[in-house]
């Protein structure tokens, strides 16, 4: 990165405290793989659509792929890696392994951050509502059906109840 | 466990096995959830540059000049890579499991819009991006060709100069030297005498079904990252479904010993087929030599519609059959769209080609199966092979010919289908293949004999069924090794790769099956091939059957060692003992655990007990003018599914209702994860079927991304979808097991088409069903044509 184009943020990763330097025109997943060595978000379509880069920004969720890290300055940033604590899985986590909500794994930390985000919203979704919530979310190994079932199952066991 | 039990658990595929048919959670879970899996996509090592491919903007074309002289002006190139580079390193720098006819980079011409021509070395990929752009490419066009039936005659523009047949495949060897060709394979099967078959045919039935180009995008991009070690060693980490073929291709390449050459993978973000062979890993490897630093090469979503796909297809069959429905003569000629260079091609024009037959006993054959040279960027093995390119075909005619005649779809099968002991087309006998389950499987999930409302209104409503069969390729090889440590605990080393298939899992289910210990407690190395031993690749739903009797065999082997260790700690016979809870224990009530027992043998904790095994089933080579053998393949897989849409007559919406995907999978080790192989094949075959098309135009894809190329949602799941599988133990699969991975893809197509046939009697020759497609076909049946048809 050319230095008059790099800029400093201070802002809030998983509950810490951090600062990185970037350059205007890098997106959150590139920051945080390589400041970071958070490598959960993850691009593969590169236009928004695959939802395999998704961090929660703010409290919202975001496609890490186009969101640039400038605007994360002073936010508060979640990544999938600030899910478990001390070394257990969040209720959500627990869901998706024991329904076997993936395949290859690829996509599986956007669909997790995007069940928080529904089930915040929503602590007691239909089958409906949430094949509509996640619909931005894509999975080529096409693990859908169980991933409704993790999402069911991490409601019953109150996957909302928690910080993020 | 008694004596006679354990003896049992290798003969009798009905023992009651502990790990073998229970539905073990994926190993890796808790990776996968937490973010923390390893993908090679991950990967940084430092010094590492980025390389940027520039890619070919003509579809056939010298190369008149290029220009680097800006992109290395830009601050932080630090090389752009061209084939005159790599010819310093490699005088033959072309690579191919099938032919060598793929340059590294392009070697004074283009075959295809997106070819890579040049790489941009940089140290931030965003400086290699910029500046990948201002190489400038200089081109003379050639006239190219793109149509698979144009590029096969005679006089279209000649792609390849000759062919040249890589020698990995011996039986593609008689290629050699052949010129002044597009056909880069020609695979026949002959039996009886068609033309005698169809003078005796009732009814003659003739039709050509087309499938569209359609791409795998796995979501973990194909990405590789090279390094030195030393002065005169390499490492190739890639995301590859074949690390073993790497290490040998690069060998060849660079003329180095295959141990001076280690490629190793991590998990998969899925595969599909898109990782097979070789992909970025020579690229990467000479940028590594030439700059002496490591290269990382990641290609974007957008870059793999250029890279791989799976075959556009043409296929004429022609069908003769009695007035009672029975099916006696049958000629199918199919070409191949393989793009520009042949990756697989030729195999899977060959492989699929044999049995454009179907799983269905007929008396005169001719199969004639063209691989052609095209220039549209290469296509390779997508999940099934070329499988359901023939069964879109066969399937689909099966029921115009069973309407035609007034005979039930299901019935008609029934009628045809090949039985137990039959020879195949090819002349390998059917065996352990149920043909007739897998058709009541489906019968009974579909209730066929219910009534079905088809409706009158705007939506119509109907139901179709297919079959699809497939030999499992052959012959491959795949060794593995199992180690128990000093602490008792246990290792599989083995090349098998976990694309999201479950083969870690499975693979330790095996091993633990015969050691008497948890899957969960079996840990399985991801391939590297320094330390895991050959296996010829994560392809072609092998990997069960073939790696699975490896590493049965590996932990047999270990097995034997701990028991011995035993007897003699014991004072007993081996054969009286049993490994039963990670533990051997004798009939008497006497137990060492693993850990006692390495004790035993090393006195501390210390050492190893290692078992070896290797697995490469019997073949025969077909006769290259009848495509006969009699041991064509060491099982057979046969799919089945069924359909029931809803079509709107007025849009040409297909709005599948339910869907049913059926297999034959000899014996289930992990039912859960079998279960998910069937359903996620519906889900990607159903996109296949009813949308996800590449647009071409004269070479350049359209729709190179997947803002434009669709692939199935949430929103796009058929409303009632499911699995099911009849469990028949194959008598030579690993406790009677087959692979599963491809089976589910072989019919949703032509079951889903053969519904819309059922609703409303209209004929889409074509992939996919997009709504455009069937309303022009609804409006064309009802004698009032779109303006433009
Ligand atoms: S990579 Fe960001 S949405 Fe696909
Ligand atoms: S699990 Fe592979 S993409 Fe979703």
């Amino acid at each position: 990165m050319s230095g008059e184009q790099g800029r400093t943020i201070p802002f809030m990763l998983n509950d810490r405290p951090v600062v990185a330097r970037v350059a205007v025109y890098e997106t959150v997943v590139e920051v945080l793989q390589r400041e970071f060595g958070l490598f959960g978000a993850r691009e593969s379509c590169g236009q928004g659509l695959c939802g395999c880069c998704t961090v929660v920004v703010n409290g919202t969720a975001v496609s890490g792929c186009l969101y640039l890290a400038v605007l994360v300055d002073g936010a508060e940033v979640v990544t999938i890696e600030g899910l478990a604590t001390g070394g257990s899985l969040h209720p959500i986590q627990q869901a998706f392994v024991e329904k076997n909500g993936f395949q290859c794994g690829f996509c599986t930390p956007g669909f997790i951050l995007m069940t928080k985000e529904l089930l915040a919203h929503c602590p007691h979704p239909t089958t409906d509502e949430i094949r509509h919530y996640l619909s931005g979310n894509l999975c080529r190994c096409a693990s859908y059906l169980d991933i409704v079932e993790a999402v069911k199952m991490a409601a019953e066991a109150g996957g909302s109840t928690d910080r993020g | 466990m008694t004596k006679l039990e354990t003896q049992e658990l290798d003969r009798d595929s009905r023992a009651p096995y502990r790990e073998v048919g229970r539905s073990v959670p994926r190993l890796e879970g808790a990776a996968k959830v937490t973010g923390s899996a390893e993908y090679i996509h991950n990967l940084r090592v430092p010094g590492m540059l980025h390389g940027k491919i520039c890619r070919s903007s003509v579809a056939h074309g010298r190369i008149v000049g290029i220009d680097s002289s800006a992109a290395l002006a830009i601050e932080g190139v630090h090389a752009v890579i061209t084939i005159d580079e790599v010819l310093t390193l490699v005088a033959n720098p072309y690579y191919g499991p099938a032919f060598h006819d793929q340059p590294i980079l392009a070697h004074g011409k283009v075959r295809h819009v997106g070819e890579p021509v040049a790489v941009v070395l940089a140290a931030d990929p965003h400086v290699a991006e910029e500046a990948s752009n201002l190489v400038e490419i200089a081109y003379e066009p050639i006239e190219a060709v793109f149509d698979e039936v144009a590029a096969a005659r005679p006089g279209a523009p000649v792609i390849h100069d000759v062919l040249k047949p890589a020698g990995m495949f011996t039986d593609l060897k008689y290629l050699q030297g052949r010129s002044g060709t597009n056909v880069a394979l020609d695979a026949r099967v002959r039996r009886g005498d068609v033309v005698r078959g169809f003078a005796e045919s009732d009814r003659i039935f003739e039709h050509t079904f087309r499938s569209g180009k359609v791409m795998h995008a796995a979501f973990e991009p194909i990405v590789s990252v090279a390094e030195m070690n030393g002065h005169d060693e390499l490492t190739i980490h890639s995301a590859t479904q074949s690390p073993s073929f790497v290490r040998s291709e690069i060998s060849r390449l660079l003329g180095w010993p295959e141990n001076r050459v280690r490629v190793r993978t991590a998990f998969l973000g899925g595969g599909f087929g898109a990782k097979l062979y070789i992909k970025l890993e020579a690229l990467v490897a000479v940028c590594a030599l030439i700059v002496r630093k490591p290269v990382r090469i990641a290609l974007t979503m957008d870059e793999q519609f250029y890279t791989i796909t799976k075959h556009g297809a043409t296929v004429r069959i022609k069908t003769g059959v009695k007035n009672d429905g029975r099916m006696i003569a049958r000629q199918v000629e199919t070409f191949w769209n393989g793009g520009a260079y042949a990756d697989i091609g030729p195999r899977v024009t060959q492989k699929s080609g044999f049995t454009a037959a179907g799983p269905y006993d007929i008396e005169h054959v001719a199969l004639d199966n063209f691989a052609v040279y095209t220039n549209e960027p290469p296509a390779g093995a997508l999940r099934g092979f070329g499988i359901s390119q023939v069964s879109w075909a066969y399937e689909r005619q099966a029921d115009i010919i069973a309407r035609t005649l007034g005979i039930d779809p299901l019935d008609f099968r029934r009628r045809n289908i090949l039985r137990e002991g039959r020879p195949h087309v090819t002349g390998t006998r059917i065996s352990n293949l149920e043909i007739p389950g897998v058709l009541d499987l489906l019968s009974d999930r579909m209730e066929w004999d219910r009534p079905f409302d088809r409706g009158t209104g705007t939506i119509r409503r109907g139901r179709g069924l297919a079959l699809g069969l497939k030999a499992c390729i052959s012959p491959t090889t795949s060794v593995a090794i199992v180690h128990v440590y000093g602490d008792g605990s246990c290792a599989v080393h083995c090349g098998t790769v976990d694309m999201g298939q479950g083969s870690d899992t499975v693979m330790a289910q095996v091993a633990g099956e015969v050691l008497g210990i948890r899957a969960e407690s079996v840990q399985v190395l991801h391939p590297d091939t320094s330390s895991t031993p050959y296996d010829m690749g994560t392809l072609g739903s092998r990997s069960t059957f073939h790696m699975g009797h490896a590493v049965r065999m590996a932990a047999l082997s270990v097995r034997a060692q701990l028991l011995e260790i035993a007897g003699r700690a014991f004072g007993v016979d081996p054969t009286d003992l049993a490994c039963c809870d990670a533990a051997v224990v004798c009939g008497d009530g006497r137990r060492l655990t693993l850990r006692e027992l390495m004790l035993e043998r090393f006195a501390m904790q210390a050492g190893n007990v290692v078992g070896v095994g290797s697995y490469a089933p019997s073949y025969e080579k077909a006769n290259p003018e009848t495509g006969q053998s009699p041991d064509i393949t060491p099982f057979w897989m046969l799919g089945g599914a069924g359909a029931e849409i809803a079509v709107d007559m007025e849009t040409g919406r297909i709005n599948v209702t339910k869907l049913v995907n059926v297999a034959d999978v000899g014996r289930a080790i992990n039912p859960s994860i079998v279960e998910r192989q069937l359903i996620g094949a519906a889900i990607m075959q159903a996109g296949f079927t009813l949308f996800e098309e590449m647009i071409l135009i004269d070479g350049q894809v359209l729709n190179a991304s997947l803002a434009d190329y669709k692939i199935p949602g949430f929103l796009d799941l058929p409303e009632d979808l499911s699995a099911a599988y009849v469990e028949i133990p194959h008598e030579n699969g690993p406790f009677g097991a087959k692979g599963v991975g491809e089976t589910g893809v072989f019919s949703p197509a032509p079951a889903i088409a053969n519904a819309l046939y059922d609703a409303i009697g209209v004929v889409v020759t074509d992939l996919p069903l997009t709504p455009e497609r069937v309303l022009r076909a609804i409006r064309k049946a009802e004698g009032r044509p779109m303006e433009d048809d």
